[in-house]
């Protein structure tokens, strides 16, 4: 009986310390593992910062596309190691952490909260933001208004209007400033467009997909020769996502609008008729296949920064690598991310940071090398539409076309009025639930269901219909 | 009166020693236990850059909890995994301990194929998921295979069925584990006074009899830790669903455990449903646990 009574009290002891083992919370803010040597010796910044300055500029980020901006276009930079660099004696570290599943925005929060009382070598200097969640930083006073760091109004005329719209507070101040534009095209497999259209023409292209009726029956053509139209179910979410008449969540309340419903609806219909290639997520391994000739997919939908940055480019047999790609205007215009750069409020390197926004946002010599170097569309519209008429800013991905008059185009419709701080959770959540609906696993209502219940779990505060 | 105050002075080092223990056990999950239970009470939990709470709530979370549903679904999906892999894991274990502690078989080689057999355990359980998720998606290499032996005309989805999710789930669960429970039969089986053996063999019993007469009663008090700790384990199934399915349990969450639920409320650092969830798991293991405990360890009243 004892025996018992201690086995028994044993096997509790240890389910109790089992289950308290999880609840601890691993969210801590990933170290970027950089060493600041104190050798300052190699002065070659271009803009040297005030004397009283920090030493240590953090910068906070979700990929390699900003680092790769700075490394390559910010005058003085030096690289030291896969996480850190140098601009004159300043030490630059970059803390990388993965958007998906707002990890990087939860990461962020967190440092945020704690900056007021950092070391002032710990504080964030500049972090970035998407439009997916912009919004979120724009009204909360973690960011600096543009115009504290000394930015002008004239400075930043040329940039985009769309760019600025987003990214004022509700008290009218500027907080962020981008390089890029990010309105989107249809990409297409010129190749494949060969093979079933005749022709690899953007204009002749144009007409097979000029609007989504058009589309779905490229998609049937495209099927009889053994194409997917697009790769995953969620290629075409952003076009229709980005077309909404309203917010994701109003009045606290989150409401799925007519236009998505339509692209369930479509892409339904395409899974259905096996006219697309997988319902695996964006960024999987299946969604990648179609940027080599074996993958067999017609188009993606993307901005300028997909082309150069995604779409394995630099591999050898992709499609891009030979300059496979096309882009015509597609069924409906969109954008799709768009990354800003926002001073954090306590930054100690003001200065420094200010010269950062004002050269790649602002320097029309270096906004026009990004394009040339990287074929990204930069925020500078007098420069971008002085580029789109010249021949040696053709998109090597693309085989020799300009698409900046595209996306010229694009930047003037731009609109991102219907954007709300919950973005990313409740179009991450909507393709996720839905998937469930393209597979088969659920009805249309089930998979509604599923979405409100993982939007209430993700953001406790909101109402679902 | 001397020697008797010297027992007494050896006694403290039994006292002595036991500290690091309870210290540890204090700080690490005494505190941590309670102070889950009392964080349940509290709406408690972060929206971007805003906190919310803590403000009291009794037992609002508890009850949000039991209607909205959720519970006994992800509980039902957890124990059906569980058992999915435990019940070839345990027969297994059984086979494999058995063979190797049979001093009549004379395997070769035996250290080999322990080691072996242990190896899966020491992957990481995510790098491990991530394999698989890798292997069995659309255009991997299982499907490359059958393709190409014509065993199927098209990739077959693995990861769009509920039961090849919750398939390879309690698959590498067993492959993970079962390396892990042969050693701990093994050693139970080894720890079996022989001449029990040699007295049912002189008495004609045959190798079956043996097993099931013989090895299984006495291996009681082995197989009842194992079932109890892999209950438990069972339970707290977590890394490979989740890796696997990328977070979402998807098939419509019926491969999404009870962890992956509690994980989704720590994304808003909502403590309070969070705390309220742990509560309720702990109740259902301690639950369960007795449950195992009674009903094995129930007939030996003789």
């Amino acid at each position: 009986m004892k025996k018992r009574v201690l086995g028994l009290l044993l096997s509790m002891t240890m389910v109790a310390g089992m289950l308290t083992a999880c609840g601890g919370n691993a969210n801590s803010a990933a170290s970027t593992g950089a060493s600041a040597d104190g050798n300052a010796a190699d002065a070659t910044a271009a803009a040297a910062p005030a004397g009283d300055e920090g030493k240590v500029l953090n910068i906070y980020c979700w990929n390699e596309e900003f680092k790769s901006r700075v490394a390559d276009h910010y005058p003085g930079y030096t690289e030291t190691d896969a996480t850190s660099g140098k601009i004159g004696d300043v030490t630059v570290k970059w803390n990388i952490t993965p958007n998906e599943n707002n990890a990087y925005q939860n990461n962020l929060d967190e440092a945020l909260l704690k900056q007021a009382d950092a070391a002032a070598d710990d504080k964030i200097d500049i972090f970035l933001v998407e439009a997916d969640y912009a919004l979120k930083y724009v009204d909360a006073d973690v960011t600096k208004p543009v115009a504290d760091l000394g930015i002008t109004d004239a400075d930043i005329a040329n940039q985009y209007k769309y760019t600025q719209d987003v990214m004022t507070d509700s008290n009218g101040k500027l907080k962020g400033l981008s390089w890029q534009g990010c309105p989107g095209v249809l990409i297409y497999n010129r190749a494949a467009a060969k093979d079933v259209l005749g022709s690899d023409e953007p204009a002749e292209v144009q007409k097979a997909v000029a609007d989504w009726d058009t589309f779905l029956k490229t998609a049937e053509q495209m099927k009889a020769k053994g194409y997917s139209m697009t790769s995953t179910t969620n290629d075409a979410y952003r076009v229709f996502s980005n077309n909404v008449s309203g917010k994701w969540v109003q009045d606290g309340k989150v409401k799925v609008d007519a236009n998505i419903m339509k692209w369930v609806e479509m892409t339904k219909k395409m899974v259905d008729a096996k006219e697309v290639g997988s319902t695996s997520d964006l960024w999987s391994d299946d969604w990648k296949k179609g940027f080599f000739p074996d993958g067999k997919v017609f188009c993606y939908f993307g901005p300028a920064w997909m082309i150069n940055f995604s779409m394995s480019a630099d591999e050898q047999g992709s499609i891009a690598y030979d300059g496979g790609w096309g882009a015509t205007e597609g069924p409906q215009g969109f954008f799709w991310g768009g990354t800003w750069i926002c001073a954090a409020e306590g930054t100690d390197n003001a200065t420094l940071v200010a010269d950062i926004m004002k050269q790649l946002t602002t320097n029309k010599d270096i906004m026009l090398d990004i394009v040339s170097k990287d074929s990204d569309f930069v925020n500078n519209k007098p420069a971008m539409e002085e580029a789109a008429t010249k021949d040696e800013y053709a998109f090597k991905p693309l085989g020799g076309q300009n698409p900046l008059a595209m996306f010229c185009n694009g930047a003037e419709k731009c609109d991102l009025s219907n954007q709300c701080e919950y973005d990313q959770g409740c179009n991450e959540e909507f393709q996720k639930a839905m998937k469930n609906y393209f597979d088969g696993n659920a009805t249309l209502d089930q998979a509604l269901e599923m979405f409100n219940s993982a939007i209430v779990e993700k953001y406790p505060e909101l109402k679902t219909e | 009166m001397k020697k008797k105050s010297k027992v007494v002075s050896y006694n403290k080092w039994g006292y002595i020693f036991l500290i690091p223990f309870v210290v540890i056990y204090l700080v690490f999950q005494m505190i941590p236990l309670f102070s889950t239970i009392y964080n349940s009470f509290f709406e408690n939990y972060r929206s971007g850059l805003k906190q919310i709470g803590p403000n009291f709530v009794g037992l609002q979370n508890f009850i949000t909890i039991i209607t909205n549903g959720d519970l006994p679904t992800y509980l039902k999906n957890t124990l059906i995994m569980w058992i999915l892999g435990f019940v070839p894991q345990i027969l297994l274990s059984l086979l494999l301990g058995a063979w190797f502690t049979d001093p009549s078989l004379r395997l070769k080689a035996q250290g080999f194929f322990k080691t072996v057999i242990y190896l899966p355990n020491l992957i990481m359980a995510s790098a491990f998921a991530m394999l698989f998720f890798t292997l069995f998606s659309n255009s991997g290499p299982i499907n490359s295979i059958m393709l190409q032996f014509g065993l199927i005309q098209e990739p077959y989805q693995f990861m769009s069925h509920i039961w090849s999710v919750r398939g390879l789930v309690a698959f590498m669960n067993c492959l993970m584990w079962f390396g892990n429970t042969t050693i701990l039969l093994m050693a139970g089986m080894m720890g079996i006074d022989p001449s029990l053996f040699e007295a049912a063999q002189v008495d004609g019993a045959t190798a079956t009899q043996i097993f099931y007469k013989v090895t299984l009663p006495l291996l009681k008090p082995i197989l009842i830790y194992v079932m109890i700790t892999s209950l438990i384990g069972g339970l707290q199934m977590f890394d490979v669903p989740q890796i696997l399915t990328n977070g979402t349990g998807d098939p419509m969450r019926s491969s999404m455990t009870l962890i992956m639920y509690l994980n989704k409320h720590l994304f808003s650092k909502n403590y309070g449903l969070g705390g309220a969830l742990s509560v309720f798991m702990f109740i259902i293991t301690g639950i369960l646990s007795l449950i195992v405990f009674k009903f094995t360890t129930g007939e030996d009243k003789d």
